[in-house]
């Protein structure tokens, strides 16, 4: 093996127990955990008679089911949902791991929460029974989905059996042109390598335009490694992840934050360590992009127009097929030229204070086009605060956006917050699979930028032309 | 967990790309505090209409497909999500092994743990299987884990490959975590090491 390690090697070096062939077990630091993958983990525990291994370690947040309207307190609008709440309730206080019930002002997206409670670390292994866990990885930790399975194993054991993946770089060098974020990066990326091309892998993201990201904008990046199908995605920390962590809450303080930050500075690849593939792209060439199809590998620059089916192969020509029918569209029209019903800005992919600041910035004096229906779910309570001191909300509300309480909301349809059939959304979120945001409905994933701008013309939009 | 035994079953053939776990169980299904009962809400919205009437010409939902127990999947096949509500569908469905050219990992970890033989093959071999699938007189193939051959209607065999851990855990019908912990003395050890050196962690 070789000596020159990649970050992700270094991490799974320091927490590997042992290893069989090619099985391995590998100890877990955070383990968070949400209303809906867990209760058959927990009753798994309470059958088999056991206890959370760690409940210092664990940590438990209600997003997916809960409502978003103000008065979720008393009306929690569907019995299934609340029964899951009131589950991971009784849950979180029988096995006495860290809580962030729905009445918490902290209360928000676990991925969101996570990082802004100071939980996620750099060089840590975290884990949560939701795929885009990945966000994580923006702080340079080791971080992943797992199945309910997984999370019983994790809560009775605090270690996972895992397979070691490949190594996989993706390099974005340059500078990123005006109007291109974040998202308009990661999505780019899944375009080029298609929602399979990171199978198998640890992704590690840098190059000059990664880390002239902020934080919100790697957890963006991170986010969806796993849409790229990479299980993980990593961003070596350096000064703005450090600053970004100083004085969160549940960071370490005093002599340990300066032992935490020596070692810290050791997380990053040897300037010789292999990749088993790499890719890059040039920041400059990256344009704001749009979804027009049901797979997030189906993207293409908003200045471009729908696809016709001679631009497809093999089992991609059914697909691309199935995806036009499905989203009501045409090859040869202009995206630009697609309207509207419902704006989406929120999810753990875009919910944080920076994207409703960027979405601020371009609906400030403007309206929402007559006939949209438009909705911001911040991604916690904090963000929901720190944005409504920041004026943002009273702008988006003047605007005509609904100003919505914290969770998954929309990106998934868990709760009452979903499409009608046919109802197409500009959205902010992760996935554009059919049926994701509510039966029938047609989601078109792009940046909160480009969102804003769609909610304003009551079409797919190219920020830039605003 | 059940052992997993040699079998003779039925195989559906789904070559759509990218099945994700949203096609496999919406999310209205996820609100579940059990694992069991989600067979009828495997592929909901491929399966039945607006109304809740079954749509005909979806392959589970004909003879002899209805009571398949194999899918020869597109590639791709479980994208998405870590549900593990997308096993427990499948599982409750009937279905005991999922064949395909490549997997979603998490899916594809969410299967085994499950009792779900998860089997990657090369486009060629997929493809003839797909054929055989597509052929109701050829449908029938026999999944023998133990020697790691697909047995198809016409005498031939296809070999495949599967982690020794995972052949191990399915065969024997192994819990995870009453393996894990028959090495807690290593995991004690493990933690006590390391909370010495990452004392903020």
């Amino acid at each position: 093996m070789s000596k020159f390690k990649t970050l992700y090697d270094k991490i799974w070096d320091n927490h590997l127990i042992y290893s069989n062939d090619d099985t391995s077990l590998i100890y877990i630091d955070r383990h968070l955990v949400h209303e809906v993958t867990s209760p058959q983990a927990f009753e798994g525990l309470r059958t088999a008679g056991r206890r959370v291994h760690s409940p210092q370690k664990t940590i438990a947040v209600p997003d997916h089911n809960v409502a978003t309207t103000p008065d979720r307190l008393t009306n929690f609008g569907n019995e299934e949902g609340r029964k899951q709440l009131e589950t991971l309730d009784k849950n979180a206080k029988e096995f006495g791991v860290h809580y962030y019930p729905v009445n918490d002002i902290r209360q928000g997206i676990v991925h969101i929460i996570g990082p802004e409670q100071g939980w996620t670390l750099p060089g840590m292994t975290i884990v949560c029974g939701d795929s885009h866990t990945a966000t994580h990885g923006a702080f340079g930790a080791l971080a992943h989905g797992i199945g309910t399975s997984e999370v019983e194993h994790v809560l009775a054991t605090q270690t996972l059996i895992q397979q070691k993946s490949k190594n996989m770089k993706v390099e974005v060098y340059g500078k990123l042109g005006k109007g291109v974020t974040a998202k308009d990066i990661t999505l780019s990326i899944i375009g080029k390598t298609g929602t399979a091309g990171g199978t198998g892998h640890v992704i590690e993201y840098c190059g000059s335009a990664i880390r002239d990201l902020s934080m919100e904008g790697r957890m963006t990046v991170c986010n969806m490694a796993i849409e790229g199908g990479a299980r993980a995605g990593l961003i070596a920390p350096d000064e703005k992840t450090i600053n970004y962590l100083r004085d969160k809450p549940n960071a370490p303080k005093g002599k340990e934050w300066d032992k935490a930050l020596e070692f810290w500075k050791t997380l990053f690849s040897d300037e010789n360590a292999t990749f088993d593939k790499e890719v890059s792209l040039n920041a400059a060439d990256i344009a704001p992009v749009v979804t027009w199809g049901t797979s997030p590998e189906d993207v293409l620059p908003i200045t471009e127009k729908v696809p016709s089916l001679s631009n497809f192969e093999g089992s991609k020509i059914d697909a691309a097929k199935r995806s036009l029918d499905y989203m009501g569209l045409k090859p040869g029209i202009r995206l630009q030229d697609i309207n509207v019903d419902a704006v989406f800005i929120g999810s753990c992919t875009n919910g944080r204070i920076e994207d409703l600041r960027e979405v601020e910035r371009i609906v400030r004096g403007k309206k929402v086009k007559s006939g949209v229906r438009a909705m911001v779910v911040p991604g916690s309570g904090l963000v929901k605060k720190q944005a409504e001191e920041e004026g943002i909300a009273n702008v988006l509300i003047e605007a005509g956006f609904d100003w919505r309480m914290p969770g998954c909301s929309m990106c998934l349809a868990m709760n009452a917050d979903q499409l009608l059939p046919e109802e197409r959304c500009a959205a902010t979120s992760n996935r554009n699979f059919e049926g994701r945001q509510g039966r029938g409905g047609r989601t078109h994933l792009m940046s909160p930028a480009m969102a804003a701008a769609a909610a304003i013309t009551g079409r797919l939009t190219d920020v830039r032309d605003l | 967990m059940e052992k997993f035994t040699k079998f003779q079953g039925i195989a559906a053939p789904m070559p759509l790309i990218n099945i994700d776990t949203d096609m496999l169980i919406p999310k209205q299904f996820l609100k579940t505090i059990e694992r069991t009962g989600l067979g009828k809400n495997l592929f909901y919205e491929m399966r039945y209409d607006q109304s809740g009437n079954i749509i005909k010409d979806f392959v589970l939902n004909f003879e002899p497909y209805s009571k398949s127990s194999i899918i020869v999947g597109g590639a791709n096949f479980g994208c998405g999500s870590s549900r593990e509500h997308a096993p427990w569908a499948l599982k409750d469905f009937g279905i005991k092994c999922v064949i395909s050219t490549s997997f979603a990992d998490i899916f594809f970890n969410n299967c085994f743990k499950n009792g779900i033989l998860a089997i990657v093959l090369s486009d060629k071999d997929r493809d003839t299987l797909m054929d055989d699938a597509q052929n109701t007189e050829k449908s029938v193939l026999t999944i023998d884990l133990e020697n790691q051959i697909i047995l198809r209607r016409n005498g031939d065999s296809i070999k495949f490959e599967v982690d020794d851990f995972k052949k191990y855990c399915l065969l024997n019908g192994l819990d995870d975590i009453g393996l894990t912990l028959k090495n807690f003395e290593k995991i004690s050890e493990f933690e006590k090491n390391y909370t010495d050196k990452f004392s903020w962690s």
